[in-house]
């Protein structure tokens, strides 16, 4: 089928099912870039979710990409459980103090009530917003944070570790209350307007926590929360590495998974072939500092290995593309698809 | 000295699976059967090489970073615990800081921290600062080596600003980075102008003491 019958979604759809669409779709995972195209600040259009609206509309006009990205920074789901956040000026907003300064707080700790949360209901405008934008024919993505990934923003990632290994009761309550949020937010927003939810969860992944211990507490809350979620889950692992886990990740009902830059990308393949489809694994650090001749070889390389037999959405392998990373090379990285990601790839 | 390579792999196994009954009990044996002349010495090369050893198999993949931050906790622990007889090991050691530039994720400082400490180094912690004050900071501690841990981009950046200000001030600091987006980008530490990266912990134990080496033989 010719690249202009298919639409992003039937090509992104097609994909996930491992097959051959048109061509390698691509989710260039916009986030802050949005500001520039609208002229605000990183807070002044994280406040308001028309902003986040109109710099997803006008971001997929002018690349011409494969997906609308309704996520707005890691700590918004922190923010409504009352925790803080920090702005800079070029970069992704920061979690400030943790909400949990004793563990014993846990004990008292209450899901938001994701409805009548002010920042979570932007999110929900947003995702209604794109979903009118997209008139079915583009995907809006939409993200949550882990249960077991969450605390690292709730507590402080040391003492977060600290608690997992030593403080089994209290780090059952807490997974509790993170679950219980997790499902009621990730449909909230698929009932919103979501087509997708990627759950990003690096605690997860091997380099975080060794397996053994992934499989008494990541793996099971990951099964929990994708098998009451309403519609398609992707796992995201934040750039961290997946291959040690990759037969667990596919027990967990996902569709999709995050693949690093850091893992070779046959292996990665060969792992979650027919089982999982991938996305990622462009570096968002070195892009930074990519020329356009850069991008086009890596994105040719990285097609020629993982687009053969679909299964496949070319992304950065972060979940979020830096601030620094200019026009040019999102310009590139398009064009770059549209030459070498016509199916059929040639590997 | 062969007590303690025989004792490591033990050791490293008793920290890995965060078994501090057993570590504790590798040292109580080694300090027993070592003279009293001998047993910083030797205690530190035991915990420095097995942090070593553990950081290498996170970079390889096959330890977590879990396992290398707790381990590190329970290091320094032990080593609390053990009051050496020989003080005299450590002088003449460069004025060195720690800090993590402009954010607030701490565990990479930690980890190095417990390294550090591990290993019987002396460094001032200077928690999580901006890179103005930081400048201040360094020029009043005249610290001739800082340790900057970032695990965000925009931090690993500012790296660049903090050299500038040193320079303006004419402090010739020698600073080296780590952190996620340092191993991301293996280019970005000579981009951001630090004078060299460590990959883990163990590599700013191994940075650091090859610098006070030099400041020996200087």
């Amino acid at each position: 089928m010719p690249e202009s019958e298919m639409t992003s979604l039937e090509r992104v759809l097609t994909t996930l099912s491992h097959k051959e669409p048109d061509r390698v779709p691509l989710f260039l995972l916009l986030t802050m870039h949005g500001a520039k195209e609208v002229g605000l600040s990183i807070e002044e259009y994280f406040s308001r979710s028309k902003n986040v609206i109109e710099g997803q509309v006008r971001m997929l006009e002018k690349y011409g990409h494969d997906c609308y990205y309704n996520f707005y920074y890691a700590p918004l789901e922190v923010e409504a459980f009352g925790g803080e956040v920090k702005y800079i000026e070029n970069g992704p907003p920061n979690s400030g103090r943790p909400i949990i300064s004793s563990i014993d707080e846990i004990r008292n700790l209450e899901p938001p009530d994701v409805k009548n949360s002010p920042v979570l209901r932007k999110v929900l405008e947003s995702a209604s917003g794109l979903q009118e934008k997209a008139d079915g024919k583009v995907p809006v993505i939409g993200v949550v944070m882990s249960p077991f990934s969450l605390p690292v923003m709730q507590l402080g990632f040391d003492k977060y570790i600290e608690l997992i290994y030593s403080e089994p009761e209290l780090f059952t309550k807490l997974m509790d209350v993170n679950t219980t949020f997790c499902i009621d937010w990730a449909n909230a927003q698929l009932e919103a307007g979501s087509t997708a939810i990627v759950y990003f969860d690096p605690v997860s992944s091997p380099g975080i926590i060794p397996r053994e211990k992934y499989l008494e507490t990541g793996f099971k809350i990951q099964k929990k929360v994708i098998s009451a979620v309403n519609g398609p889950v992707a796992i995201h692992l934040a750039s961290e590495r997946c291959l040690p886990i990759s037969e667990d990740l596919c027990e967990t009902g996902a569709v999709g998974v995050g693949i690093s830059a850091m893992e070779d990308h046959d292996k990665q393949k060969s792992a979650f072939k027919g089982k999982m489809s991938l996305v990622g694994p462009l570096n968002g650090i070195e892009m930074a500092r990519w020329s356009a001749e850069e991008a086009e070889n890596v994105v040719k390389e990285t097609i020629t290995k993982l687009g053969p037999g679909g299964g496949f959405i070319l992304s950065d392998n972060h979940g979020e593309i830096p601030w620094q990373v200019p026009s040019e090379v999102l310009h590139a990285i398009t064009d770059a698809v549209r030459k070498w990601g016509r199916y059929p790839v040639r590997g | 000295m062969g007590h303690v390579l025989n004792q490591q792999e033990e050791f490293e196994q008793a920290i890995l699976s965060m078994d501090t009954f057993a570590a504790r009990k590798i040292i109580e044996n080694l300090l027993e059967s070592l003279p009293d002349s001998e047993h910083r010495q030797s205690i530190e090369k035991l915990v420095v090489h097995t942090m070593e050893c553990i950081g290498v198999g996170w970079e390889s993949g096959e330890v977590a970073l879990s396992q290398v931050y707790m381990g590190g906790r329970i290091c320094e622990k032990l080593l609390s615990d053990i009051t050496f007889s020989d003080t005299t090991s450590h002088t003449n050691q460069l004025n060195t800081a720690l800090v993590v530039l402009e954010d607030r994720h701490m565990l990479g400082k930690r980890i190095v921290s417990s390294s550090l400490i591990s290993a019987g180094l002396d460094f001032a912690d200077y928690g999580s600062m901006q890179a103005d004050d930081l400048v201040g900071k360094v020029a009043q501690d005249e610290i001739e080596v800082l340790l900057i841990s970032a695990l965000m981009l925009p931090s690993a950046l500012r790296v660049e600003k903090v050299r500038e200000l040193l320079e303006a001030r004419g402090i010739k600091a020698h600073i080296v980075v780590g952190g996620a987006p340092f191993r991301f980008d293996k280019q970005l530490w000579k981009q951001v102008r630090a004078d060299c990266m460590g990959e883990t912990a163990s590599d700013a134990v191994a940075i650091l003491k090859k610098l006070n080496d030099e400041k020996k033989n200087a």
